[in-house]
């Protein structure tokens, strides 16, 4: 039996009604799980726990997204990075689904193994290599937020510095020059590592990716993220930061303006 | 059977941390000579008699371009042995 039931059983504990939606009609959200994912506790809870809507676990073989209003791609080790971070996840049935949705419009998120899965299936351009000093890093960084103009950062500011965590071992963002110029004239970098200060500095670059690289957008609405580091570890203040949370509710707020 | 194997490595234009550290490690002991070291991955594979050698080769560039090579960071070469 697909453990995809119980996980969705498991994620309708806590919804509670915050006005702006009716009690009948909450944002979902749809984390999809791969074998190895092990974030997508962390980022359905984030979404439950900050009372953004309800979430719904979608496993890597169904065929169906359930009619979720966004789809967040977790992190973890899908497939157990064979071959290469993200390569085999991508021919998961689900992700028909979920390149489907992306091209209608719909908001998907991917993090970190999320976003080495959404750019090994082609939704964003470049790739994602081991970090440049080799080693797994595991750390709070500062991101800039470098635009605003997406639906999930349009509750920041531009300049934005905030804290999130990174937990990577191939997180070096890289691209062609083609690749990174259409990046720059479409104002496509979402977020830049930066110094406290919002300096975006060589010692502020964990991994190596290009031109300090954090998170991308594309989509044919620019409906689809893809950031290494951890928004929903970032989520409370119990977790050392809650910096992330206005990422979800980012996505929250599009959902219920596109509600009409 | 016809025996295919594929070396997958980092294209030339991209650093290749692992290699570069592997590099200053041989010249630790003194392997001063070395330089331009890169790593990558084998992949070997058997496919059935009676498939040309061509076809066998575009088949297995085709298997690269879909799933064995990424064509933002790597490059591959093909032997049929």
């Amino acid at each position: 039996m697909s453990p995809a039931g119980t996980l969705a059983k498991l994620s309708t504990v806590s919804t509670v009604s915050t006005g702006e939606w009716d009690g009948t009609r909450r944002p979902r959200v749809g984390v999809i799980v791969f074998p190895g994912s092990n974030c997508d506790r962390d980022a359905g809870n984030a979404w439950i726990e900050n009372e953004f809507g309800t979430a719904v676990y979608l496993w890597h073989q169904e065929t169906d997204l359930q009619g979720v209003d966004a789809v967040l791609v977790p992190g973890g080790f899908s497939y157990g990075d064979a071959l290469r971070a993200g390569a085999i996840a991508r021919f998961a049935p689900i992700m028909n689904e979920v390149a489907r949705f992306a091209a209608d419009g719909g908001l998907v998120a991917g993090i970190c193994n999320g976003f080495q899965i959404l750019c090994e299936a082609g939704l964003l351009p470049g790739a994602l290599m081991r970090n440049e000093g080799l080693r797994f890093i595991c750390k709070h960084v500062d991101l800039r937020v470098e635009t605003t103009a997406t639906p999930f950062t349009a509750l920041y500011s531009p300049g934005d510095v905030i804290s999130v965590p990174v937990a990577h071992g191939e997180g070096c963002y890289t691209c062609d020059d083609e690749t990174y110029d259409r990046l720059v004239a479409e104002d496509r970098i979402v977020f830049r590592y930066c110094a406290p200060d919002g300096a975006t500095t060589p010692q502020s670059n964990p991994n190596g990716s290009r031109d300090n690289i954090a998170g991308i957008i594309g989509g044919p609405r620019r409906n689809v993220l893809g950031m290494m580091p951890h928004p929903e570890r970032a989520a409370a203040l119990a977790l050392g930061s809650a910096d992330g949370s206005r990422l979800l509710a980012g996505i929250r707020a599009a959902l219920v303006a596109a509600s009409g | 059977m016809p025996k295919v194997t594929i070396t997958v490595t980092l294209k030339p234009t991209l650093l290749d941390a692992q290699g570069r550290t592997v590099e200053s490690a041989l010249h630790t002991l003194g392997f001063d000579e070395v330089s331009g070291l890169r790593i990558g991955k084998v992949i070997e594979m058997q496919l059935p008699d009676g498939i040309a050698a061509e076809e066998i080769e575009a088949r297995a560039a085709t298997m690269c371009d879909k799933l064995l090579a990424n064509p933002v960071t790597e490059s591959y070469r093909i032997e049929v042995h």
